[in-house]
């Protein structure tokens, strides 16, 4: 059993580095995974800055980095679905599901890939933030945290996204797609703008939003909450963190399985 | 090797009764097949015909629905792993990494068969050399022809020495040099002793690589056997050409009926005349000689081997649909005469 293990780790490890290989060779990849995020830190930050009402005590650019955190790790993660029916349509799977390799490395490999990638343009996210007034007011754990609420939660994403690319199998369509659930799950949050702007249905849904509480959870692992601010009266936002890790957990442990069954059943037609 | 060996002929590959449907189609309907160790078959048949079904229930791919395939003496249905670890497998699309180079997709496949680091990367070092792509071996598979990267593809198989290499119709695409080319890479492998089945929709490609062909039809076998078999249930060589005008057609009939070693065939649609003959282009001059003294208007002469419509014209009475028109057709020798007159 646990020689199946080592081989499971030994053959993601290969194909994971096949995966940043691409990374490094199709600059294009890079540059604008890292241009959007620094666009829309620029965009928000002084478009929007001044017309949006924050409580006293906390700067826009504060508020919004977090959120353009999680708008930008959770749109990264949809990469690995149009990246899975991309290889769908070339063969790649079908030549790797008749190598004697681990069932499972192929999304592991993939995942772990992307999860890279958006390593990459948060660092640079990071950078473009304090360019433009963002600070971490907390401790260097507290930070780390934060971080790593964003990457878990994307990491689980990818997984969601790794079987819709199986099932969906052709690269535009898996993009339009992800889009098309992507876009009002990041922008029906607080990554933008505080939640008591919303009308009260769309309010209800922005609170139990999993992208809420990321984002919520970062500022708080970041310092980016002011002193003394209201504390929201649902439960999710109240325990940000760990609702977010209980989000992190069923969407892995539902995905994980249902994706690992669709890739070995597929085949390019 | 060498020495006396009291072993019989066995077999690599043993396919009974294999069913495979998809929603209402029946893609296989009972295939029954087997592959001696160290030969090749040749799975002849065109678009649909099933083929690359076979190859994919062979290579683990898909599950049959009913029926019973072997690779090796192992299962592929409960002994996947194992068939996985002594096969290769080429599909019909160069299955590479296109951002990979030559060198880092043969080591990639390399390891994932679970060959040391080492021996994955002299695997791909001797592999590359093999198949004439040591000097691309650092480039990226994205620069590569499509040639190019049917080789690599085949080289990927290859590394972990497979005792059964599975190629899906691996010149399908292939301009007609890279084609001939692919055929020395095949042949060679041959002599090495893989035990190959191929699928292919050129009767000339199996006639040249395959030891022994089965022809399916909408999943089911139609004919089997050697090449010189098949071709004797076909007929050999034709002369076919084309006249001006229908009336011409009884004229160039009457001209070339003693050259002919079986019955004529007229098709008055296409005012097409087909002869079949013997004697290569010898016959061709003589054909030639003989319509000179005629009013016919020759528009068109050739002779042609025949292929894979044939083969079903003859088994089935129809042609094979769906086989590529614009490579189907090619005719061996090939005169333009008289089209002017």
């Amino acid at each position: 059993m646990s020689s199946t293990l080592a081989e499971a780790v030994s053959d993601s490890v290969v194909i994971t580095k096949r995966n940043l290989i691409k990374v490094k060779r199709v600059p294009d990849l890079i540059v604008f995974a890292t241009l959007s995020p620094i666009m829309f830190v620029v965009l928000f930050r002084y478009i929007f800055g001044g017309a949006i009402n924050l409580p006293p005590g906390i700067s826009y650019a504060e508020f919004l980095l977090p959120g353009i955190f999680a708008q930008t790790v959770v749109f990264g993660s949809t990469v690995t679905g149009a990246s899975i029916a991309e290889d769908l349509q070339k063969g790649l799977i079908d030549r790797f599901r008749s190598l004697p390799m681990s069932r499972s490395a192929v999304l592991i490999g993939r995942t772990v890939a992307d999860l890279g990638l958006n390593v990459i343009s948060i660092t640079v996210m990071a950078l473009t933030g304090y360019a433009v007034g963002w600070r971490i007011n907390s401790s260097i754990a507290e930070a780390i945290g934060g971080f790593l609420v964003l990457l878990v939660f994307a990491f689980a994403i990818s997984w969601l996204m790794a079987l819709v690319g199986l099932l969906v199998r052709t690269p535009e369509v898996v993009n339009n797609a992800s889009f098309i659930v992507i876009f009002p799950l990041t922008f029906a949050s607080n990554a933008f703008v505080p939640l008591e702007s919303f009308p009260a249905p769309l309010r209800a849904f922005a609170e139990w939003n999993p992208v809420s509480t990321v984002v919520q959870a970062a500022r708080e692992l970041f310092g980016n909450v002011p002193a003394g601010a209201p504390v929201p009266d649902v439960w999710s936002l109240q325990n940000p963190a760990l609702y977010t890790v209980l989000w992190t957990v069923v969407i892995l442990v539902v995905f994980v399985p249902l994706a690992v069954r669709a890739y070995l059943r597929t085949a390019s037609r | 090797m060498g020495g006396p060996s009291v072993r019989g002929m066995t077999d690599a590959v043993v396919v009974e009764g294999l069913v495979k449907r998809f929603g209402e189609n029946t893609a296989l309907g009972g295939v029954d097949l087997t592959v001696s160790e160290g030969t090749v078959l040749g799975l002849l048949g065109p678009n649909g015909a099933g083929k690359t079904t076979v190859v994919r229930i062979l290579s683990t791919l898909l599950q049959p629905d009913a029926g019973r395939a072997e690779v090796a003496g192992l299962d592929v249905a409960t002994q996947a792993d194992q068939v996985r670890a002594t096969i290769g497998l080429t599909g019909q699309y160069a299955a590479v990494d296109e951002y990979l180079t030559g060198h880092e997709n043969l080591e990639m496949v390399g390891r994932l068969y679970r060959l040391g680091k080492r021996e994955a990367r002299s695997r791909a070092g001797q592999l590359l050399e093999r198949f004439d792509l040591a000097d691309a071996a650092n480039r990226p598979a994205k620069t590569y022809s499509g040639g190019m990267r049917r080789r690599l593809d085949i080289a990927a198989s290859l590394i972990a020495r497979p005792r059964v290499l599975f190629l899906d119709e691996p010149t399908t695409g292939l301009d007609p040099r890279s084609r001939l080319g692919m055929w020395e890479f095949i042949a060679d492998l041959v002599s090495d002793g893989t035990t190959i089945l191929l699928t292919t929709q050129y009767l000339e490609e199996a006639d040249r690589l395959a030891d022994r062909m089965v022809v399916i039809d909408r999943g089911k076998v139609i004919a089997r056997g050697t090449a010189d078999e098949l071709k004797a249930q076909v007929g050999g060589e034709r002369l076919e050409l084309t006249v001006g005008t229908v009336e011409q057609l009884a004229v160039v009939t009457d001209a070339l009926r003693p050259l002919s070693h079986g019955e004529l065939h007229a098709d008055r649609q296409t005012r097409r005349l087909s002869v079949p003959v013997t004697g290569g282009t010898d016959t061709l001059a003589e054909a030639l000689r003989r319509l000179t003294g005629t009013s016919a208007q020759v528009l068109d002469i050739g002779l042609r081997r025949p292929d894979l419509d044939d083969v079903f014209l003859t088994l089935t009475g129809r042609s094979a649909e769906d086989a590529d028109t614009a490579t189907d057709a090619e005719p061996s020798a090939t005169v333009s005469a008289g089209a002017q007159s």
